[in-house]
């Protein structure tokens, strides 16, 4: 009796897990056909494995461009957020006074607010700074990173906060009687202490800022600068009909995460844990 | 002197990323609800007039916006359902120490992984070209045909895709709170003759409310702003029948330069989605039970 219901529950969960990949499933066997067989059968397995349509694809989305360019701002943006909010959580918690409490409480509120909301006049003020500073938000990664570093901003401090309040004093305490300055203090014996925290801000800013469709598109607009999911969109707005090249298209998009989840798969699944619960 | 060194640290770690943060959140949002008081197309050389509450009261009026705010609240409602359910009883089968657990869950998360965009896009062609073909050599097509092309079934398939991605986020966060559960508290009940059913409803669940708290919250304020699936998946199509909130917010202001009223509907946006997660929080929070 046992024995069956678990084999039940077994047979059940492989079902489910049939089913959920189905569309990862549908979309590599059709990336491969041509069209009249795409639209004979599009469940069946090709009938041959040519990479005709990845090589067009990978062409047509500019693809080892998009791929350089998620990379470069993905990883720029998250080393800012990881050093600054880092230091700002530190010097937030460690000097607990009224001032600290209304920073954090005003960081915290603001992880409210959606984007949209802010998207109509962040633009207006880089253009602004644009025009009469003189540095260029608009159009360039650097503007990105700067936008991408303070809308996670928030989350990353509060995550830090959480995490720093643990840490226990008297080592920093030590080094300071040692002569150690505030950064010394920081960087050589705060920072290492908070890997496990760094690792959930990062991978939880990885996902959001490497598949951000949005903000993207609205700064950037030279070709040449598009992210993976900007050149994907262009891409499709000019490509939809012909599905086997999209689906090549998207598998193409879709490689960098899955190698990326294979290779972090239990810090993936812990961070996103984590940085949920808190 | 030591105060004002202090002073000075204090300064050096955090008014970097502050002033990131005030350039790129607070001021934008400051200018935001100013904004929101004008008149204005979006092009500098034109002036921006002040008309005071009146883009305010137009959105009321604005047939359009509402049924987008209807259609984000009926589908907001939908996806809370479907991802909630799918993810708990997710985490209870794979929980259940089965061989294929560990693997199962690696699946499940996967998708939540793949962006919006990218997502709505298969699906894309799985609702066009996959269902009809299904239909037609199954004769389901009841079932199985072009969901896009209906505005009802259209707005299911983005709660399908919806779920698809987050099922598996929910997931973790319930199985997180499984294991928080005691085993010898799971077998006292077993001694004491609690079936399967009890030891759900009675020891489980109100166990797991401080994770009903954050799915719930995250799948709300997730589906209330869900854009980018939107847009890859139907543009808010047919015939504008799904454009959501968010996508009518976008349209308005970059769509038909109508920056002032667009502001407004953004501001209105924000106060829902503040009042209505926080809420949440609020009634969920209250029912946790301390162990």
């Amino acid at each position: 009796m046992k024995k069956t219901s678990k084999f039940i529950l077994e047979a059940l969960l492989v079902v489910i897990a049939i089913l959920f990949l189905s569309p990862i499933y549908i979309m590599i066997v059709n990336s491969f056909k041509t069209r009249s067989e795409l639209y004979e059968n599009a469940l069946a397995l090709p009938s041959s494995f040519s990479f005709e349509y990845y090589a067009q694809a990978m062409q047509k989305m500019n693809f080892l461009t998009a791929f350089g360019n998620s990379l470069f701002v993905t990883l720029i943006s998250l080393l800012f957020i990881v050093v600054l909010a880092s230091m700002t959580a530190w010097m937030l918690v460690r000097s607990n006074n009224r001032l600290s409490q209304i920073i954090f409480m005003v960081l915290v509120s603001t992880m409210l607010i959606p984007f949209q909301t802010l998207m109509m006049p962040l633009m207006q003020v880089m253009g602004w700074i644009g025009n009469t500073l003189h540095i260029p938000m608009l159009n360039t990664h650097g503007g990105l990173i700067f936008m991408n570093v303070g809308f996670h901003a928030s989350m990353a401090v509060f995550l830090y906060h959480g995490f720093i309040k643990s840490v226990p004093i008297a080592l920093e305490e030590a080094a300071t009687l040692d002569g150690c300055t505030k950064f010394g203090v920081f960087w050589r014996i705060v920072f290492p202490m908070l890997k496990t925290i760094t690792i959930t801000v990062a991978i939880l800013d990885v996902i959001m800022m490497w598949n951000d469709y949005l903000l993207p598109s609205l700064t950037l607009s030279d070709k040449g600068l598009r992210t993976i999911p900007l050149s994907t969109f262009y891409f499709f707005g000019e490509f939809t009909i012909v599905w086997n090249l999209a689906m090549a298209g998207l598998v193409l998009s879709i490689i960098p995460v899955v190698i990326f989840y294979f290779i972090a798969q239990k810090h993936i699944i812990k961070g996103v844990a984590e940085g949920a619960v808190k | 002197m030591n105060a004002s060194k202090n002073r000075a640290w204090y300064a050096l770690f955090t008014l970097p990323l502050l002033t990131i943060f005030s350039i790129v959140v607070l001021i934008p949002f400051a200018i935001g609800i100013y904004y929101s008081f004008i008149s204005w197309d979006g092009i500098p050389a034109n002036p921006k007039v002040f008309v005071g509450f009146d883009n305010y009261v137009h959105i009321f009026q604005d047939e359009r916006f509402m049924k987008s705010a209807w259609l984000t609240i009926k589908f907001t409602f939908l996806a809370l359902i479907i991802v909630n359910v799918m993810g708990l009883a997710l985490s209870l089968l794979v929980t259940s120490k089965l061989r294929t657990s560990n693997i199962a869950r690696t699946l499940f998360f996967m998708p939540n992984l793949i962006g919006g965009l990218i997502l709505g896009y298969i699906w894309k062609f799985i609702f066009t070209d996959v269902f009809k073909y299904v239909g037609e050599n199954t004769g389901m097509g009841g079932v199985f045909f072009n969901w896009l092309l209906n505005p009802d079934y259209a707005l299911y398939a983005i709660a399908v895709v919806f779920a698809w991605q987050m099922a598996g986020y929910t997931m973790i966060i319930y199985i997180a709170g499984i294991q928080g559960i005691p085993d010898d508290m799971m077998e006292a009940a077993k001694v004491d003759g609690a079936n399967a059913w009890h030891r759900l409803t009675k020891i489980i669940f109100p166990l797991l409310m401080p994770s009903f708290t954050i799915c719930l919250f995250l799948t709300l304020s997730g589906a209330f702003k869900i854009f980018d699936v939107n847009l890859s998946l139907t543009g808010g199509g047919p015939i504008n029948s799904t454009e959501m909130f968010a996508m009518n917010i976008f349209n308005e202001i970059f769509g038909y330069s109508r920056y002032g009223i667009g502001q407004a509907k953004a501001i209105v946006f924000f106060v829902i989605v503040a009042v209505v997660t926080l809420v949440q929080v609020y009634i969920t929070k209250k029912r946790e039970v301390q162990m």
